[in-house]
């Protein structure tokens, strides 16, 4: 049995409701709070500030640092334990290279500019979340960047090319008992917006080329829409108090 | 060949500015294939055909001449080292310090002790950003009694105001005296009510720094506060 309707009624291109915010937390130098369906990402800016240990330190360019880290209680009633994992230092480690290319950090030698990003709640796409969020809250902090960076999960899901997967999508021969063999590839993507360069690909799951090539073109749209969210939460920070006093 | 957006609107990063060889790429702008991009989250402004961005947030950046206050966080052989809210401390050396003589043996905590304030005056920046600071100008001193608030640098010329409108506006509703670091960091002095009123004053400055007409908006704030109007606030054309 092939996998037809989507199990949230979504169309294929279809991103679940979004909501961002920028300049959440007062106390950092920049912020943000990005919502994607039950994915909930809060990220935090600090610096430029020193950077030690000493030898971390940079003359040529101030560097960037990412931390990632999923709430215990984020999950579905699993305790997930706080603190550094594998899997939180990779997904740190691709945020920090798909945010890389488009920070300009040249006037900040031997500095460090440091994201991090927390999750309240997950339910799959937490590193596009992340990485949609850490962009916003660079912004807000005033950091020097050539471009957004958008970010955004694609994938194949049985036969059918879809965008921003949810974990029953991700595990659906677990909740769709038709579609038990069914193949599924996740294929986190961030975007430079203004050329659609790619900055984060990776992908988990089987999937073939023409596939790939088609969910990356699907990947296109859904950033865009990704881009115009970023763009209104910036604008709107300031045009919030326009109407106040 | 065109501009695509308007004085004072608000553009983030890698939003495009114009088109075509027209404009100039000014501050916090770049260009890449004939369109100009913004750098960063700022307000546009348009000076003939140059393009640039004022930032609405972001670190300070130093430039020789600006007026920083700053926290004396070490003592060096021959000078001090300054805390100034940034990724970088500046140096204080012996010679900038005091114009009178100061003794080979001499305990230099006497003169400045750590965790003292400074307002001091940038003299020198390098491509690494050492500052060297100086202190021996007219204006420059210790900071002694008050109180230090720290605000964002890039709200610090709405604070100060056009030829100091802003500045003199709180100066002369709360009787403090007021020193205005370019980093951010800010010295009030006067009465605790007075300062109280200023630090509250400036906050709201730096909330709302992007909207025109502050100045107006402050005065009422100002005078609906301490119930006192007060005409002719600006200093006699004598100030620099």
């Amino acid at each position: 049995m092939v996998y037809k309707q989507r199990l949230d009624g979504r169309k294929d291109d279809e991103l679940r409701p979004m909501e961002a915010k920028a300049g959440v937390i007062p106390n950092a130098d920049g912020s943000a709070s990005f919502k994607i369906g039950k994915t909930w990402a809060i990220a935090a800016v600090y610096g430029p500030r020193e950077l030690y240990p000493r030898f971390l330190q940079d003359p040529q360019k101030g560097v960037l640092r990412c931390h990632y880290g999923m709430m215990p209680f984020s999950g579905s009633g699993e305790r997930i334990r706080p603190g550094n994992s594998r899997r939180a230092q990779e997904i740190a480690m691709v945020m920090t290279k798909s945010l890389e290319p488009v920070v300009d950090l040249s006037s900040f030698p031997n500095a460090v500019v440091d994201v991090f990003v927390d999750l309240p709640q997950t339910d799959a796409g937490t590193r596009c979340a992340a990485i949609s969020a850490a962009s916003i809250a660079l912004a807000d902090a005033g950091i020097p960047m050539k471009d957004m960076i958008c970010s955004v999960a694609v994938g194949k899901v049985d036969t059918k090319i879809v965008a921003d997967l949810t974990y029953k999508e991700e595990q659906i021969h677990e909740f769709n008992p038709e579609s038990h063999d069914a193949t599924v590839a996740d294929i986190p993507v961030a975007m430079i917006h203004n050329t659609k360069e790619l900055t984060l690909l990776q992908l988990d799951g089987d999937i073939t080329k023409e596939g790939l090539l088609q969910a990356l073109e699907l990947a296109k749209g859904a950033t865009e829409k990704i881009y115009q969210l970023q763009k209104k939460a910036l604008k709107e920070k300031f045009l919030m108090g326009e109407k106040q006093l | 060949m065109s501009i695509v957006v308007n004085e004072r609107d608000i553009v983030i990063p890698g939003e495009a500015l114009a088109e075509g060889l027209d404009f100039l790429p000014g501050d916090n702008t770049y260009r890449e294939n004939e369109k100009i991009y913004s750098k960063v989250l700022g307000l546009v402004s348009i000076a003939g055909r140059v393009l640039k961005i004022t930032p609405l947030s972001g670190p300070y950046i130093f430039k020789p001449g600006d007026k920083i206050i700053g926290e004396v966080i070490d003592i060096l052989m021959s000078g001090w080292r300054i805390k100034t809210g940034t990724a970088y401390t500046a140096m204080l050396s012996m010679q900038d310090a005091s114009s009178r003589f100061i003794r080979k043996d001499e305990d230099l905590s006497r003169i400045l002790a750590v965790g003292d304030y400074v307002v001091v005056k940038v003299t020198k920046v390098t491509s690494q950003n050492l500052i060297d600071v100086t202190m021996k100008e007219p204006g420059l001193h210790k900071v002694n009694g008050g109180r230090i608030i720290k605000i964002n640098s890039q709200k610090v010329p709405r604070v100060i105001g056009k030829k100091g409108s802003m500045i003199s506006l709180i100066k002369a509703h709360t009787n403090c005296d007021i020193t205005v670091g370019q980093n951010g960091l800010i010295w009030l002095r006067g009465t605790p009510e007075g300062e109280q009123l200023a630090a509250e004053a400036i906050k709201i400055i730096e909330q709302k720094s992007h909207q025109e007409g502050l100045t107006e908006k402050m005065e009422q704030f100002l005078v609906s506060r301490t119930g006192k109007k007060i005409e002719n606030y600006m200093p006699e054309e004598s100030s620099e």
